[in-house]
C-alpha cells in the first residue's frame, strides 16, 4: 500500500493546480462575458480576409 | 480605474466630459450601454469597427451586459466621435455614469464562484478518499489505512468548510441574533456537526466519517446560490443598462454663459440648468426665466399639461413640451424625488416586508421539527440504555440525513427556473419572492397614463380636420422637436418636409409652400383668440391640440392624444376570465378615467387620486383580504406600487417606479402581465411540489436515521439523489404559459 504515500499526494496536487487555474481565470475576469466569449472563439480575425467564412 | 476627471484634450470641450475617467495620464476610458446589440456578428462588427479609430487602444464589447469599455490615448477621439462611430455602425450607445459602475464588478458573484470551486475540489477528493474507505469497510482494508484516509478527508474538509461555509454560518448567526430561524441555522448546524462529529470518529478509530456529506452539501447549496445570484445580476445589468439609456443628463450653464452636458451626479442644487424643449427634467428646481407648458403624466398622471413661468416648481421625471426654461436647482442626484413621495414610499415598503417567502416559512416549521427529532433520539437510544457516544452519534445522524439539500434547493431552483422562462417573455423580476406573491394574486389595479395607455402621445382617431390636411401639416410638423408634432410628423412616416421650415421654440414652426404661409403650433401662433381655443379645447375632451392654419382660411385643431396599449382590452378580458377583479386608479381626471374604464369594459375605476388615496383603497382591499397586484409608471404610483402585495412596472416607467416594483416588463404590449401570473402560478405549485418531496424523502430516511442505519454512503445517495430529483422537477417551469 505504499504506492498511496505518491497517489495520494499527486491526486491532491493535481486537483489544487486545476483549482488554481480555474481561481486564475476567475481573476483574470474570464467569467464575466460568457455569451461573449462563446462566441469569440468562432471568430476568424486572424486568418487572412480571402479565407474568413462568412460573419453576421 | 481612479475615477480622476478627464483633462480637456481628452474630451475636446465635449459635452459629455463628466463621463470619462482616466485610466492613467495617458488614456482615457469610457464606458456605453449599447443598444441593438444581439449577436456575435455584431460584436464583431463593433469592436472591429473602434478599434480601427485613430488613437483607441482597446475596444472590448460584454455581449452578456451589452455594454462596451473603450479606451483611447491622444487627442483624435473624443467621447462624441466614439458615439457617432458606433452610430455609424448601426448601433445606439449611451455613456455610462461612472458613479453607477460600482455595481459592475460583481464582487459577490465572484466570491459565490471562489467558494463553490473550493466546495467542489474538496467534495470531489474526499469523495475519491471516502469511497476508498467504503469498498474497504466490506473488504480488506487495514485500521490504519482507513485512519490516514480519514485523517486526509479531515485536513480538505475543515478549511473547505471554514471558506466555502462563510455564506451561510454568516446569515445563520445574523438570523439568531434577531432571534428568528432561517433555512441556512440548520444548514451551518448540520455541516458543522458532521464535520464536528467526523473528527471526533477520526481520532477514534471508527469505520464511519461524514466530512464527505458535509461539504457535498455545501456544494450543492452553493449551486442553488450562484444561480439564483446570476438571476439577479441579469436583471440589474439590464436596469442598469436602461437608466443609461434615459441618458440622465442635465445641461449646466456656467458662469460665462456657456452650457455643459454632464450626468445627473454632478450637479449640485444650486446650479442653473438649461432645460430645451422636448428634454426630460433631471432634476428638481424652480424655473428662472423662460415660459413654456410641462407634461407631468408621469409624476401625476395627469394628461392635460401644466403652465410653467418665472417661480414655477418643476420636478424630475416631467418632460418639457414648450420653450427653453433655465431651472435654478433645488435637489439633483438621489434627492431628487418629491419628500411625500419618498416618505409614503418607505412606510410602504415596511409593509411590504413583513412577507415571509416559502422557503422561510418552510424553515421555520423544518428547523424546530428536526431538531426535536434529533433531540428524542439522542434521549431514546440513551433510555434503552446506549452508550451516550452511541447515542450522539446516532442523533447527529440524524441531523446530517435531514439536512435540507432538497429543502435548500426546491425553491430557489423553481425561482431560477422560472425567473429564466419570464425574462424571455421580457420579465424581469426583482427578487426571487416576487413569483410567490404574484402566484397569490386575486385583484389587480391597473394605472391608466402610461400602463394601460402607450407611453407616448399618439395622433387621436377622431378629428374635426380631414386626411389631406393633417398629411399637409404632418410635413410641418416634419421640422419641430416638439413632442406633440413629433406624434404627428409620426402618423406620417412618409411626410416630406417643406423647404425653409422654421421652428420657433416654444411657439411653432411656420413654412411657405406654393406661395401660401403655413403655420402649425400654439393657438396664438396661428391667431387663434382665446375664446375659440376653449370652447376647441372642450370640444377636444381630454386630447391636446396642436393647431395648423394655413394663409387664406381658418386655423384648426389637431388632436393628439393616449391611445391605449393595442392589446390592453384583450389583457383585460382575458384577467378577467381568469377571475381577477380588475380597477383603474388614476390621478387623472375622473371623465378621462371613466371613457378609458368603458372602453375596457372595467367596472370599477377612480380618478383624480393622490398617491395617498391610492395607497388607501390599496390598504382598504388587503383589508377585505384580496391580494393586489398593482400596475403603474408614473412617480405618483410609486408608492402605491410598494404598497401592493406584487407590483409590476411597464419599462418606460420612472426609475423610482421601477425600483419600487417587484417586475418590470418590456415593449408595448400588457400581454407580459398574463404571462407573468400564469409562469408564478405554475412556479408556486411546483414549489409546492418540491417542498413535499422533501418531506416525503425525509419521512423515509428520517426513520432509518433514528434506527442507526445510516452510514455514510446512504447519506451520500440520499443527499445527491434528492436534490438531483427537486431540481428536475424545477425544470418544468420553463414550459409554463405557451411559447416562450
Amino acid at each position: 500500500m505504499s504506492v498511496l504515500v505518491y497517489l495520494i499526494p499527486a491526486a491532491l496536487l493535481l486537483g489544487l493546480a486545476g483549482l488554481g487555474a480555474f481561481m486564475w481565470a476567475l481573476k483574470s475576469g474570464q467569467f464575466d462575458d460568457l455569451d461573449g466569449a462563446a462566441n469569440r472563439v468562432l471568430r476568424d480575425d486572424d486568418l487572412p480576409e480571402d479565407q474568413r467564412e462568412h460573419e453576421d | 480605474m481612479t475615477a480622476q476627471p478627464a483633462p480637456e484634450s481628452f474630451t475636446g470641450s465635449d459635452e459629455l466630459a463628466g463621463f470619462v475617467t482616466m485610466v492613467d495620464g495617458n488614456t482615457a476610458h469610457i464606458d456605453l450601454a449599447v443598444e441593438g446589440l444581439r449577436c456575435a456578428g455584431c460584436m464583431a462588427k463593433l469592436e472591429r469597427g473602434i478599434n480601427a479609430l485613430d488613437g483607441v487602444s482597446k475596444a472590448r464589447v460584454n455581449l452578456t451586459s451589452k455594454r462596451m469599455a473603450v479606451e483611447w490615448s491622444g487627442n483624435n477621439q473624443t467621447p462624441a466621435s466614439i458615439i457617432n462611430a458606433v452610430t455609424g455602425l448601426g448601433f445606439k450607445a449611451y455613456p455610462f455614469d461612472p458613479g453607477r459602475l460600482e455595481a459592475a464588478a460583481d464582487a459577490e458573484g465572484r466570491s459565490l464562484l471562489r467558494a463553490l470551486a473550493v466546495a467542489g475540489f474538496a467534495a470531489a477528493n474526499i469523495m475519491l478518499l471516502s469511497v476508498s474507505v467504503w469498498s474497504g469497510n466490506v473488504t480488506d482494508i487495514t485500521p490504519e489505512t482507513r485512519d490516514l484516509f480519514h485523517m486526509i478527508s479531515a485536513l480538505i474538509a475543515l478549511p473547505a468548510v471554514a471558506y466555502s461555509g462563510q455564506t451561510f454560518f454568516g446569515s445563520a448567526l445574523a438570523a439568531l441574533r434577531a432571534k428568528s430561524l432561517n433555512m441556512d441555522v440548520p444548514i451551518s448546524l448540520g455541516v458543522l456537526l458532521a464535520v464536528g462529529m467526523s473528527l471526533f470518529q477520526t481520532f477514534n478509530h471508527a469505520h464511519h466519517a461524514y466530512f464527505d456529506s458535509a461539504v457535498m452539501l455545501l456544494f450543492f447549496l452553493l449551486i442553488g446560490r450562484y444561480l439564483d445570484h446570476t438571476m439577479r445580476r441579469r436583471t440589474r445589468d439590464f436596469a442598469a443598462n436602461l437608466s443609461a439609456l434615459r441618458a440622465e443628463t442635465a445641461t449646466k450653464l456656467l458662469a460665462n454663459g456657456e452650457a455643459k452636458a454632464l450626468p445627473v451626479s454632478a450637479i449640485d442644487p444650486g446650479d442653473l440648468v438649461l432645460v430645451k424643449p422636448g428634454e426630460r427634467l433631471a432634476v428638481d428646481g424652480i424655473v428662472e426665466t423662460g415660459v413654456s407648458e410641462i407634461d407631468q403624466s408621469l409624476v401625476t398622471g395627469e394628461t392635460v399639461f401644466a403652465r410653467a413661468e418665472p417661480g414655477t416648481a418643476v420636478y424630475a421625471g416631467t418632460l418639457n413640451q414648450g420653450g427653453v426654461l433655465h431651472v435654478r436647482v433645488t435637489a439633483a442626484g438621489g434627492g431628487t424625488l418629491l419628500d411625500d413621495v419618498n416618505r409614503l414610499l418607505e412606510k410602504a415598503f415596511a409593509v411590504k416586508n413583513r412577507y415571509v417567502a416559502l422557503a422561510d416559512r418552510a424553515a421555520r416549521v423544518y428547523a424546530p421539527v428536526v431538531h426535536t427529532l434529533s433531540a428524542l433520539t439522542f434521549i431514546g437510544w440513551l433510555a434503552l440504555g446506549a452508550g451516550w457516544e452511541t447515542s450522539l452519534i446516532t442523533a447527529i445522524a440524524v441531523l446530517i440525513i435531514t439536512c435540507p439539500c432538497a429543502l435548500g434547493l426546491a425553491v430557489p431552483a423553481v425561482q431560477v427556473v422560472a425567473t429564466g422562462r419570464l425574462f424571455k417573455a421580457g420579465i424581469l423580476l426583482n427578487g426571487g419572492d416576487a413569483l410567490e406573491r404574484l402566484a397569490g394574486v386575486d385583484t389587480i389595479i391597473f394605472d391608466k397614463t402610461g400602463t394601460l395607455t402607450l407611453p407616448d402621445a399618439v395622433i387621436a382617431d377622431e378629428q374635426v380636420v380631414d386626411s389631406a390636411t393633417l398629411a399637409l401639416a404632418a410635413r410641418l410638423a416634419v421640422s419641430s422637436s416638439h413632442p406633440l408634432a413629433n406624434a404627428l410628423a409620426a402618423a406620417y412616416p412618409d411626410a416630406r418636409p417643406v423647404e425653409g421650415a422654421r421652428e420657433e421654440a416654444g411657439k411653432g414652426v411656420a413654412a411657405t409652400l406654393d406661395g401660401a404661409e403655413l403655420k402649425l403650433g400654439s393657438a396664438a401662433l396661428c391667431g387663434v383668440g382665446d375664446k375659440q381655443r376653449d370652447a376647441a379645447q372642450k370640444a377636444a375632451g381630454f386630447a391636446s391640440l396642436i393647431w395648423f392654419a394655413r394663409e387664406g382660411a381658418d386655423a384648426v385643431p389637431i388632436r393628439i392624444g393616449q391611445a391605449l396599449r393595442h392589446d390592453a382590452a384583450e389583457t383585460v378580458h382575458a384577467l378577467q376570465a381568469k377571475g381577477y377583479a380588475i380597477e383603474i386608479l388614476s390621478g387623472d381626471r375622473q371623465d378621462i378615467v371613466d371613457g378609458v374604464a368603458a372602453d375596457l369594459g372595467i367596472a370599477s375605476a377612480r380618478g383624480g387620486l393622490s398617491p395617498a388615496d391610492k395607497i388607501a383603497r390599496i390598504e382598504a382591499l388587503k383589508e377585505e383580504g384580496h391580494r393586489v397586484l398593482m400596475l403603474g409608471d408614473g412617480l405618483n404610483d410609486a408608492p402605491a406600487l410598494a404598497a401592493a402585495d406584487v407590483s409590476m412596472s411597464p419599462v418606460t416607467a420612472v426609475h423610482l417606479s421601477q425600483a419600487a416594483a417587484d417586475a418590470v416588463f418590456l415593449g408595448e404590449r400588457l400581454a407580459p402581465v398574463v404571462t407573468a401570473l400564469t409562469v408564478s402560478k405554475r412556479a408556486r405549485a411546483i414549489m409546492g411540489q418540491n417542498l413535499w418531496l422533501a418531506v416525503i424523502y425525509n419521512m423515509v430516511a428520517v426513520p432509518v436515521a433514528i434506527a442507526g442505519l445510516v452510514t455514510p454512503l446512504i447519506a451520500a445517495l440520499a443527499m445527491s439523489g434528492s436534490s438531483i430529483l427537486v431540481t428536475t422537477n424545477a425544470l418544468r417551469a420553463r414550459f409554463a404559459g405557451g411559447k416562450a
